[in-house]
């Protein structure tokens, strides 16, 4: 077994594990490898090749795979060390990172601090659990954007799409595109899962429907895919007998939503939130395990990479910190709660001493569209203060700002609670 | 007789609700956009609406089959299908570099088909 050791180990190559790397390095810390399962570098952005990445970022509408490349060429650029190929198997609550590939065989490094940035995983058919069979056709719309992105193949020529997530709805253009025929995305919920530009952009220019408070009640085909099934459903989410209709269809793409992949974090005895399936982390990103740090999908899952950079960023100058000795925890923990109609919010935790920042931006979603809404903080009970928001919906994610002044002028504390609530009269 | 649309500005993913008062390609009032990108998207979308297209290319001899492309500016809406024609019947040599030009000005609307990614050779 080759044993390594490096300040920094980064798992993951995608676009938080880059950008992390990059932030390490710039802090002075050269000493970091970043460890990667696929043959290339990039994660999930090389297959998303559509436009709508950077604009927060680069302050320019670049594709996924452009996006990508930048961070490639900033890690290329430092000369930092990667091992691609590379599938982590294992990771230590003392930071001892196990891997294996081709040309070093298993390898033991032991890293100074790690940055988990493994990004998440598609839920399946399985996991929603659709009554009828299960024949060939039905897929997550991420295999199916890898399919036809990457390797060519057009999965089918008549699709339905289960749930309206970014995927579901970039895949729905593509696919039509491509010159299948998109029948509708069917989501149960009354209100999408993806970004209203993405409803705009890939459905109502193509016409595509889009079926609110409808799901896929059964699965028909033995070898391929023949029909589908779907229902409109009640507000409890459940079918409501006689609205069925069917819809031929060789192709059933699932964009029910992501989980992030946190196998790896469980065995380093990572805590998880249940409401992110991420870990539960302070402003540096750092996790209940000293040392390791979480950033990217993996941590809770983004809608616009530029958020997941800005997180990657933070994690990698907390890492550079712990690995120089410069980071210092404060005799007292705030707690951060997810108030009234917020879903989560992250950092969970408060509890680094930093004199030079002004601000930590608190990142969160609501759990139901709101319109004219208030973002408001509190401390142990105590309004502090409240920021307005035209409109909030659980696909977009929400940043407000908490004044370290405030923080200082507080004294000690127990928590800060954050409620979203729609103004009255409005 | 005026008419009223309420869009989703895709100009940033921010997306504000746009509501435009207009008669034919004559736009009387715009409302609700937080910047002037805003308005010109409005403008844009009723008079002519124009998008970005990202596609793929088939790549010969590349270390993947196909290679990521976009038009470097938006085209209308109306042509997408037939530059999609167009984009669909070409095929390029690896390695191809990321900015490469592939389809110069297609259909005459000023807008060049480029590589959005590098592609190397095949291996071997
Ligand atoms: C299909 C899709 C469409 C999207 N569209 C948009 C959009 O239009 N605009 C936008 O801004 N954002 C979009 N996003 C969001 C954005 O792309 C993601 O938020 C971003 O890619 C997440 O980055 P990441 O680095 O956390 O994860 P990923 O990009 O998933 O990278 C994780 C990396 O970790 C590697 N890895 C995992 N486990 C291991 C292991 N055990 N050992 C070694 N390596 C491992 C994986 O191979 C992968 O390369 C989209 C996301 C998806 C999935």
């Amino acid at each position: 077994m080759l044993k390594l050791k490096k300040d920094v180990v980064v798992i993951g190559g995608g676009p938080a594990g880059l950008a992390a790397a990059v932030k390490v390095f710039d802090n002075g810390v050269e000493d970091v490898m970043i460890l990667e399962r696929d043959f290339e570098l990039g994660g999930i952005l090389p297959q998303c090749i559509h436009n709508g990445f950077g604009l927060h970022h680069f302050k320019e509408e670049l594709t996924g795979p452009e996006y990508a490349q930048r961070f490639i060429d900033d890690v290329e650029d430092r000369d930092i060390e990667v091992k691609l190929d590379t599938m982590v198997l294992d990771v230590s609550p003392d930071r001892k990172v196990y891997a294996m590939n081709r040309e070093d065989g298993f390898l033991e490094i032991e890293a100074g601090a790690v940055i988990l940035a493994m990004g998440c995983r598609e839920r399946t058919a399985g996991a929603i659990g659709i009554p009828g069979t299960r024949p060939a056709g039905v897929l997550t719309a991420g295999t199916a954007q890898r399919y036809t992105n990457i390797e060519g193949l057009l999965p089918g020529k008549e699709v339905v799409i289960l749930g309206s997530g970014d995927i579901g709805l970039i895949m729905a253009r593509r696919m039509r595109l491509e010159g299948a025929d998109v029948k509708a995305v069917c989501e149960i919920l009354p209100y999408t899962g993806g970004l209203t530009r993405n409803v705009v952009q890939c459905l109502q220019d193509y016409d595509i429907p889009l079926l609110l408070n409808h799901t896929v009640t059964r699965i028909e085909g033995n070898e391929r895919l023949e029909a589908v099934e779907i229902s409109e459903v009640d507000e409890n989410l459940k079918p409501i007998p006689g609205t069925e209709e069917r819809i031929e269809a060789d192709t059933l793409l699932l964009s029910v939503g992501l989980i992030p992949e946190n196998e790896l974090s469980k065995k380093a005895d990572v805590v998880l939130d249940d409401r992110t399936g991420g870990a539960i982390v302070n402003e540096g990103r750092e996790t209940n395990v000293e040392g390791i740090f979480a950033c990217g999908n993996v941590l809770h899952v983004h809608d616009l990479v530029d958020w997941v950079t800005q997180e990657a960023e933070i994690a990698g100058d907390w890492a550079a910190k712990y690995v120089k000795g410069d980071m210092r925890r404060s005799d007292s923990k705030i707690k951060i709660n997810a108030g009234k109609n917020v879903s989560y919010v992250i950092p969970q935790n408060i509890e680094l001493e930093d004199k030079d920042r002004k601000r930590i931006p608190l990142y969160m979603r609501v759990t139901t569209p709101l319109t004219a809404c208030e973002i408001k903080l509190s401390a142990d009970g105590e309004e502090l203060y409240s920021f307005n928001e035209p409109f909030a919906k659980p696909g977009e994610m929400l940043s407000v700002p908490l004044a370290q002044k405030t923080l200082n002028d507080l004294g000690k504390i127990e928590e800060i609670t954050v409620d979203i609530i729609e103004k009255e009269g409005e | 007789m005026s008419e009223t649309k309420t869009l989703t500005c895709v100009a940033c993913p921010k997306g504000c609700e746009v509501t435009v008062k207009y008669e034919g390609n004559e736009i009387l009032d715009i409302q609700g956009n937080a910047c002037p990108q805003g308005a010109d998207y409005a403008r844009e979308e009723i008079i002519a609406p124009t998008r970005i297209l990202p596609t793929t290319v088939a790549v010969k001899d590349g270390a993947l089959p196909l290679v990521p492309v976009k038009t470097t500016k938006p085209i209308s809406l109306e042509i997408i299908h037939d530059a999609m024609k167009i984009i669909g019947k070409t095929k390029v040599k690896a390695p191809v570099k990321i900015g490469q030009v592939i389809i110069e000005n297609i259909l005459e609307t000023g807008a060049d088909v480029v590589a959005t990614r590098d592609l190397p050779k095949k291996a071997g």
